[in-house]
Parts: structure tokens; sequence; C-alpha cells
């Protein structure tokens, strides 16, 4: 039996090139699943799932509303919508004003999954030049969880990572080309 | 069971019992994260505190209503969802000598005022009638009013090109400091009405009903029951525009109505079979 529940990933300026980076390094093994929140300001996450899915081995998909939370599958918020866990472990979207400036909001999603999952979940805040993730990434350490950090200093922008570190702190602070590795030896049964 | 979970659930009761408001067959996951917010607008300690309040000060309830219902939207959101009613939906419903149309959740109406554009200039808003509904009273008021904030008046004017809008969004409202006020000849065919989807039965005939991003909200069976209520409102192949990410899958009333569009999410009533 794994320790962990899920995998989280939160990102947002830089975030395409660093979730191409992480899920080209993820094993094709990890069992749980994944539930990426990446700012983009596009309508549209189609292309980014698309860009992602080129260097994943990893299927990629837009989450979808009441679809399950699928293992070993990389679910990706869509833009516009906060994407939520049901306790059934089923998505849910809400268009709820923005949180941290942003929807979809990384905070929304780590506190949400971590209700769902009832906690024990490993959180991934990686570079974006916003705090959103911070407060969620808080509210996974209090719920049993791992936090990954990217080091800041090998972040495209820095903020989202240092405010993770000021305001969670971490269990893992490490460069991007880390957090795969790091993800691999936590979650591989 | 954890220790919010179950002042959530009290709240659910409170509300039910003492104001006669059933939010049991709410999604749970944004469910909490409202009630989470009325604690901290409240500036209070936690939901129990919130609860004495839903239990003993009668004024209280509408401001937990405002913080419960449809949130707000935007003038043409998703501009392509507007340009298929037009270009789609619209030419259908010319066939009719009287259109009645449902919008659903009309929040503080900046859906209500983009469908109303569209009809002018299609030539069809003579012949409708449109009912606007919400469950929150205070939104309606605001919809009546027609009011917004100038700084979203950008965002929408390129909504409603994109979504193809024939002259400039400008000419249907006036412009004064912040706010812009839109024409109120738009509502000169629009009824405001208090209906709420969860308690409330067959608002009126319909030959299209809109309703974004408003389902979301509710878990499988109430999703499910609102849907069969959508069909038994609609005229024969009557139009229901859901929400581009709305997923109607596991709900047997979905049987009943069939694709137009299904990307946008635009249906008509009618089974697979019928089509």
């Amino acid at each position: 039996m794994n320790a962990w529940n899920a995998i989280l990933m939160g990102c947002s300026a830089g975030g395409l090139t660093a979730l191409q980076h992480v899920l080209a390094e993820l094993d094709p093994d990890i069992p749980q699943p994944i539930l990426v929140c990446c700012h983009t300001g596009s309508a549209d996450v189609a292309l980014l799932c698309e860009l992602l899915a080129r260097h994943s081995r990893l299927p990629v998909e837009e989450a979808r509303e009441r679809a399950p939370v699928r293992g070993g599958v990389v679910h990706v918020a869509p833009s516009g919508y906060h994407l939520l866990v049901e306790p059934t472990l089923r998505f849910a979207l809400s268009v709820d004003d923005k949180v941290a400036y942003s929807r979809p909001s990384i905070d929304v999603m780590f506190e949400s999954a971590t209700d769902a999952f009832q906690g024990h979940l490993v959180a991934v805040l990686m570079t974006g030049a916003n705090a959103d993730g911070a407060e969620g990434l808080a509210y996974v350490r209090r719920h049993h969880g791992y936090a990954v950090v990217q080091d800041p200093a090998s972040a495209e922008a820095s903020a989202m990572p240092q405010a993770g570190l000021d305001i969670a702190g971490a269990d893992a602070c490490v460069p991007l080309n880390a957090i795969a590795g790091t993800l691999n030896r936590l979650c591989l049964p | 069971m954890d220790i919010e979970d179950i002042e959530i659930e009290l709240f659910v009761r409170a509300m039910q019992l003492r104001h006669g408001y059933d939010f049991s067959g709410y999604a749970p996951a944004s469910l909490k994260r409202r009630v989470q917010q009325l604690v901290r607008t409240h500036d209070m300690k936690d939901i129990s505190e919130l609860n004495r309040h839903v239990l003993h000060e009668d004024g209280f309830l509408a401001r937990v209503i405002e913080g419960l219902s449809v949130p707000v939207s935007e003038m043409f959101r998703d501009p392509k969802v507007f340009r298929a009613l037009r270009d789609t939906v619209f030419p259908v419903l010319a066939s009719y000598p009287q259109i009645n149309i449902w919008q659903a959740g009309c929040a503080h109406g900046q859906e209500i005022y983009s469908l109303a554009i569209l009809l002018e200039e299609a030539g069809l808003y003579e012949r409708s009638q449109i009912y606007a509904t919400d469950f929150n009273d205070a939104a309606l008021a605001l919809a009546q009013e027609g009011i917004y904030a100038t700084r979203d008046a950008r965002d929408w004017s390129r909504n409603y090109q994109e979504a193809g809008g024939a002259r400039s969004l400008s000419d249907y409202y006036s412009a004064r400091y912040d706010f812009i006020k839109l024409d109120h000849r738009l509502r000169r065919n629009v009824t405001f009405a208090n209906h709420n989807l969860v308690t409330d039965d067959v608002f009126c005939e319909a030959h299209l009903i809109l309703c974004r991003n408003v389902l979301i909200y509710f878990s499988n069976p109430l999703q499910d029951r609102t849907l069969g209520l959508f069909r038994d409102s609609l005229v024969r192949d009557g139009f229901l525009c859901l929400g581009t990410r709305e997923n109607i899958d596991f709900a047997p009333s979905a049987i009943d109505f069939s694709a137009v569009d299904s990307s946008l999410r635009i249906y008509r009533l009618g089974g697979r079979l019928a089509k």
C-alpha cells in the first residue's frame, strides 16, 4: 500500500516548460492520479494538454466535470474554472470568484483535493509570478502531506515557489531537474 | 468525521428547517468553500457561529442566500456559444410566432442583456418573451438595473464582436464615470422572477432554456432532477444551452436530449432515437 493518495502540481508563468520537464521524467508506473493547475490566460487548455502529452509518458487529459479521478492519469484544470474534487473522488468545477487573483486557483485545487482524499498528498509548487498555491500548500502539509517546492533560484519566475517556502515551508526544495526524481522516489510502489 | 463537515451538515439542516431552503442537493466541495467564505466575509469564528446567526437573526438570511447563489457572469461569456445561438438556434426560433426564452439562474443579468441584444439584431426581439429567474432576490434587483462596472465593458465589447455582434456594444449602454447602464429598452420584454430550481416546479413553456454554469454546483441526483424540469418545460424540439464544461453523461434524463453542438453544450429536446 502506497503512502500517498495523489500528486498535485501548481504553476503559473513559465509553467508549460516546467511541466514538460517534469512529466518527461515521471515514471509511467506511477499509480497515483496527478492533478495539474497551470494559469495559462487562454480560453482553452486543449493546446496545453497537447503540448504536455508530447512529453509525458502518462496520459494527459483536461479534467472533466463529474468524471472520476483516475490513477496514472495527468488531469489538467480547465481554463476559467476552479477545479475541485468531491468526496466521491470525482471532479467538480466552479466559477466562483477568483482566489489569489486566479481561476483556476492552485489553492482551491490543493485544498479541495486534500479534503476529498483525506490528506496524505504530494503537492508540487513550481515557477510562477504570483502567490497562488502557497496557502494550499500549507493546507496540504497540515493534512499529512508532502510539499515539494521548486528552488526559486532555478525557477523562471520565483515569486510562487518563494511564497510557498515563506508561507508553507517545504519537505523538499529542489531544482527543476530533480522534481521528477523526487516524485518517482516517493510514489513508485 | 471532520468537525467542519459536521458543522456544514448542521448549516444545511438549519437552512432547511428554519428557512425552507434546501441545499442538501448541492455538490459538497464547492458548497463547503462558499460556506467558509460566508464565515470569512462576516468575520466570524467558525461555521457554528454562522449557524447561530442563521437560526436566530431573521435579517441575515438574505446575506446567506447572496453568498450561496449563482456567481456573477459576464456579457457574451464564451462568445462562440452566443454565435451558435445566433447562427443555429435563432433561425429555428424564427419559425415560431411567439418565442419564450427562460434563463434559469440569471444572477446579475449579464447574459440576459447579451441575449436581448442578439435577439434585437436578429429582428426577433418583438415577438420574444424572456423570463429571467433566480432564487436570489438581491441578484434579480441588480439584474433589472443593468448597471455594471466600466472596467468590465472592454472585455465584453471584445466578446460581443467575437459573438458576431452587428454593431458596437457601446450602442447599447450609456457610460457614466465608473459605470455603464444598459439601455432599458433591452428589458421591455424581460420578466424577472424568483424561482428556485431546487424546490420549484416548471416555470413556463419555453422554446429555449439557458442555464449555464448553474448545474455544476448540483450533485448528480439534483442535476438529473433539474434536467427533467427543463425537459418538462421545453416545447417539442426546444433548445437547452448549458455551460461549456458541463457534463450530463451521468444523468438519466440526458437521454431526452440530443446534441446540436456537443462541444458548446447546446442540446435539443428529442431522444437520440428521434434524431
